[in-house]
């Protein structure tokens, strides 16, 4: 399996390269050049892979000389950590990475662990290695066209493009080296980097806010290192084995819990999600990378793969009650905002915090449920990002009010964003399907507080959504017209974003067949079929309705003769649709606004309980652990 | 074979079966309010009009998404009657539901506008208690399939009476019924203008009509599933007790003026909660 | 009867009435004369209308209004000016800021006198315009029978 440091290679030699190449255009053909790399060597080793079995590998046993550029990795990580804390005048990072990198270096020289496998190769790694390969290279083509119109409307920034390239890079192999690794030690190396490229990047703009955030971000996902850390410390000193696979078989709770608070940080679920959001200020790529293929998916993707140690005890039921908590306040979050950006963060978190209530929950089908749609929410988040990111050079705001009858003005990137809208919550789309598997197995685990957590928050979901949809396809003429200026590169990669998006739910039944049943098989030794056969011909019908109802409607529409009038404004319009006669006999321009509901779900209101609420969740159960293990 | 026969059943049948029950809405109303009132077949006479009309529009696309709209609720009404999945089926009444907000939005009139907000809210207000349900038969019977639903030995209703009081109160929001008929009414008078149609003439308006009488027909027959068993009786008791229901719904209508967003958003959350989440957390105790 | 004429939908303007000819209309909806026999909805909305029922007469202010409310109502369509200053301007006819009827602006099909409009006389105009919906329907849909134009003007019927 040479490819496996191939794979992480390929993108740390472009993240070193990149800083060197002065030109912009040769960049960006490195950048082509690189993701196309990625791609392909993720294609390989799927089919050396698969060739070989398609079975779970373990590798490199010996692997002493890696542990120690490691160590010194940590370490490394850990000044730069102590300096921008020291530059910035900040102590709680500085604090926290002390104590995790110290604790680490002092489990290791005081312990002798034995020779155990350092890395593997599964189902569930080959998937995330497909997202990470596929989402994240197409982030990254994105970001060459993004990034010439973001620094022609912000001047105000320094042009660090070389630098936002290298970490954009950098990032995805720390991603690789996190999803192969099987020792915890080495995991926990690529999870610092994580953290600590997604603070560099938040701070891009270096602008006050953007510092402060990057923060926040930063002492968030280094108290859930801490947390895995911890976690390591007390697997070393128990069990004797760091091996996550150990973790799991041995399902010890206080290292569970330590571990799950890790992936429960990254993943931004409540207490943490103000991070989340936070990173928003960053430029799009970043938030498109670090919020649907990469940096949440790291929580995500540990909590899965704890999934079947959190079957019914106490840690499963702080995850899921945490998760399905986030799920439903984060959503109606969404509700009060009208960046369209914050938007899509609050409903990452908030469809991340039904992944995470899934995984909690630990029982085949709820990971069924969210292998699915962590696979629909990477596709649809990125290109939503994507497309907002877009809309936003074109309109120069990335406000919903603003985006008032784009279906007219835009109408490519429309077609984009509402395909991504649609996949977020509409049947027959896949997040839907997800949804109704999750609800079932909530059912069947008997769980009342995640049913009731699900039939709400899908409801508040929906509100958001078709909020949006419907001001973008409002037929509104506006005055003048707004020049696309949205680059090939940019197009490339939400045109194949899209075209994935529909594949993947064109052939739903064979992405869950070949794909998510084999990833349930592993985990949990066995598999049935989730979806029944009966579901699955239900599927297709509305499937086939979805595509043809409006496409007959559109023939039976068009052969209607209709004669087009002026829209109902009391009889006092003024002829154009955009101004009506006010009551001084003078003209008023028109403006329809959304409905946000600020007083009932905004985030003043509602994040300040909602983060101790689940803070006290978190506290009580952490007290319950500690208490029992004592 | 069965379920052909039902699923074309309700396809050439929802839209009268619909037509004649709003008749009687109108006629039973008028007779509340101490007038006659139309005949039974004003309905009729009204789509008729409609379908005889000149089109006029505001856009070129309003036509389109009404048409989804009722696309989309015959499907619904079609895997109900077919003995399908509830669950989905109620996820694509939802999208229906969703189309019908397109269409008035597309419009970017602000009567429309103010309409189609609304409906956001109603839709918000009544999805959790759909939703509920469908759990609730899946708890009750085993399974989402309608088909093996209605081949309990016992009718539903006995495990879920909460889940029934909860689904009649939101039920109104779907009937358009006051005090829940915030986005648009059939009554003359409405606050904006006439929400989310104010826009729509003629044919358009005329496929909204039928719309909603296949979707009155498939809402009515969620409620028959509640009583509905195994034994061949409880087929017109169901028909039965769901005239009732309706009578009920129309009584309100008449007893209860309109109320304002709010308490029509966090009153439906709290009904849900209190007989749907009761409902669900004892028969989730019971199993 | 035809399709119109079962089920005739109004549309109640207020050009610049005093507000008794609009008690009467509203009259008409009540118990007593229940004008909902005959399927009469009194929408306010012109995209669902086939009577548009004006009263008051028309000054500068209203006078874009009704043509715009006109012109936003499907065919076949009637228009009912009721009561005195609808037909003609009534006692206001002299202001300055009155223009007279309703016929100033639109083509109006059906006058209903009287100050105010008794509910009698307005149903009975209602009954009117619905016969001539029928009509006008009829001539729309003869293929180029004399001109089938809407918005053409018909003699007053009282």
């Amino acid at each position: 399996m040479i490819l496996i440091p191939v794979l992480i290679g390929i993108p740390t030699f472009l993240a070193i390269l990149i800083p060197l190449i002065r030109s912009e255009g040769a960049r960006g053909k490195i950048v082509y050049a690189g993701a196309g790399c990625i791609m392909a060597a993720t294609v390989a080793l799927l089919v050396s892979w698969g060739t070989q079995g398609a079975k779970s590998i373990q590798l490199y046993t010996a692997a002493e000389a890696v542990d120690h550029l490691m160590s010194l990795g940590d370490i490394f990580l850990m000044c730069l950590i102590v300096y921008m804390s020291v530059r910035y005048r900040k102590v709680i990072p500085a604090i926290l990475s002390v104590a995790q990198t110290g604790l680490l270096l002092w489990v290791e020289a005081n312990t002798s662990l034995p020779e155990a496998e350092h890395m593997m190769i599964d189902w569930l790694t080959v998937l995330m290695c497909i997202i990470i390969a596929f989402v994240g290279g197409f982030i990254c083509i994105y970001t060459v066209g993004y990034m010439k119109g973001y620094h022609a409307h912000h001047k105000e920034y320094q042009d660090r493009q070389p630098f936002f390239f290298s970490m954009l890079f950098l990032f995805l192999a720390a991603m690789f080296g996190l999803v192969f690794s099987q020792s915890l030690i080495w995991m926990y190396f690529f999870w610092e980097i994580t953290s600590v490229i997604s603070f560099l990047m938040i701070g891009y703009t270096r602008t006050e806010e953007a510092i402060e955030n990057s923060f926040s971000a930063l002492w968030m996902n280094l108290l859930g290192g801490l947390g895995f850390s911890v976690a390591i410390a007390l697997l070393a000193f128990t069990n004797g084995s760091v091996q996550l696979s150990d973790a799991v078989a041995t399902g010890a709770a206080l290292p569970l819990a330590c571990l799950a608070l890790a992936g429960l940080t990254k993943s931004a679920q409540l207490p943490f999600s103000t991070w989340l959001y936070g990173a928003m200020v960053a430029p799009t790529p970043s938030s498109a990378l670090l919020h649907s293929a990469t940096m949440v998916k790291a929580g995500v993707y540990l909590l899965l793969r704890l999934s079947p140690a959190l079957h019914d005890n106490l840690v499963g039921l702080m995850v899921s009650l945490i998760g399905g908590f986030t799920f439903i306040m984060a959503s109606m979050m969404a509700i009060a905002q009208n960046d369209g950006k914050k938007v899509l963060a609050f409903s990452t978190i908030s469809n991340l915090g039904l992944i995470v209530a899934c995984a909690g929950t630990g029982v085949e089908e709820t990971v069924w449920g969210a292998v699915f749609l962590m696979i629909f929410h990477s596709v649809c988040k990125s290109m939503l990002f994507q497309a907002v990111g877009a809309t936003e050079n074109c309109l120069g705001s990335r406000d919903i009010e603003d985006m008032h009858g784009m279906l007219l003005r835009l109408p490519k990137l429309t077609y984009i964003m509402g395909i991504g809208i649609a996949g977020m919550y509409l049947a027959p789309f896949g997040m839907l399907i997800s949804k109704w598997v999750a609800l079932k197995a909530f059912v069947d685990s008997g769980n009342v507080i995640l049913v009731i957590f699900i039939a709400y928050g899908s409801a508040t979901t929906m509100f958001y959504w078709t909020k949006w949809l419907s001001k973008l396809i409002s037929q509104h003429h506006a005055r003048e017209g707004v020049k696309d200026v949205t680059c090939r590169d940019e197009y490339v990669s939400m045109f194949v974003h899209a075209a994935i998006m529909l594949l993947l739910c064109l052939l739903l039944p064979f992405v869950a067949t070949t794909v998510v049943d084999p990833i349930v098989a592993e985990m949990f030794g066995h598999s049935q079929a989730v979806l029944s056969m009966s579901v699955l011909t239900t599927m297709a019908v509305m499937l086939v309705s979805i595509l043809i109802v409006p496409t007959i409607m559109f023939f039976v529409s068009k052969a209607a003769r209709k004669q087009l009038v002026e829209i109902y404004m009391a009889g006092v319009n003024k002829g154009d649709n955009r101004h009506f006669v006010n009551s001084f006999g003078g003209d008023t321009h028109l403006y329809l606004s959304n409905w946000y509901l600020r007083f009932e779900f905004g985030r003043r209101h509602l994040l300040h309980p909602s983060i101790y609420l689940s803070a006290v969740v978190l506290v009580v159960i952490f007290c319950l652990l500690i208490g029992g293990a004592v | 074979m069965k379920s052909v026969v039902f699923v074309l059943g309700y396809l050439i049948l929802a839209p009268f079966v619909g037509a004649l029950l709003d008749g009687a809405d109108r006629v039973i109303t008028a007779r509340m309010q101490g007038r006659k009132g139309p005949s039974i077949l004003q309905p009729f006479y009204d789509l008729s009009k409609l379908f005889s009309k000149q089109m006029i529009a505001v856009n070129n696309v309003q036509l389109l998404l009404n048409l989804s709209y009722l696309g989309f609720i015959v499907i619904s009404g079609g895997m109900l009657f077919g003995g399908t999945d509830i669950l989905m089926c109620l996820f694509i009444l939802s999208t229906a539901d969703m189309f019908l907000v397109m269409a008035a939005s597309s419009d970017s009139s602000p009567f429309a506008n103010m309409g189609a907000a609304r409906e956001m809210v109603q839709m918000m207000a009544y999805e959790p208690l759909t939703l509920l349900v469908a759990v609730g038969f899946y708890l009750a019977s085993g399974t989402f399939h309608v088909g093996d639903i209605i081949q309990s030995d016992l009718s539903p209703v006995l495990y879920m009476p909460g889940m029934l009081l909860g689904f009649m109160f939101t039920a109104a929001i779907k009937f358009r019924k006051s005090p829940f008929d915030l986005s648009t009414s059939h009554h003359a008078h409405q606050e904006m203008v006439k929400g989310i149609t104010t826009e729509m003439s003629g044919t358009t308006l005329g496929i909204m009509n039928v719309a909603e009488y296949y979707e009155k027909v498939l809402i009515l027959g969620i409620f028959a599933l509640f009583f509905i068993n195994s034994s061949w009786w409880s087929w017109p008791v169901a028909i039965v007790l769901c005239l009732g229901i309706y009578f009920l719904e129309i009584l309100w209508d008449n007893v209860s003026a309109r109320l304002r967003w709010k308490t029509l958003l966090f009153s439906c959350w709290l009904v849900t909660l209190l007989t749907a989440g009761v409902n669900l957390l004892i028969l989730i105790l019971m199993k | 009867m035809g399709k119109l004429s079962r089920s005739p939908w109004l549309l109640h303007y207020d050009a610049s009435s005093c507000n008794g000819c609009d008690i009467e209309v509203l009259d008409c909806l009540t118990p007593r004369y229940d004008v909902e026999r005959f399927g009469v909805i009194n929408t306010g909305d012109p995209f669902q209308a086939d009577i548009l029922l004006i009263t008051g007469g028309v000054n500068s202010q209203t006078a874009d209004v009704v043509r715009q409310l006109y012109s936003q109502m499907p065919e076949p369509k009637v228009v009912l000016a009721v009561g005195i200053c609808a037909c003609t301007g009534g006692v206001f006819k002299e202001c300055y800021n009155i223009r007279g009827g309703i016929d100033t602006v639109i083509p109006v099909d059906i006058y209903v006198p009287g100050c105010a409009a008794r509910p009698e006389a307005i149903i009975d105009g209602v009954v009117q315009a619905v016969k001539l919906l029928d009509e006008k329907r009829e001539k729309i849909r003869a293929p180029k029978g004399g001109n089938g134009q809407p918005g053409g003007t018909y003699g007053s019927e009282k």
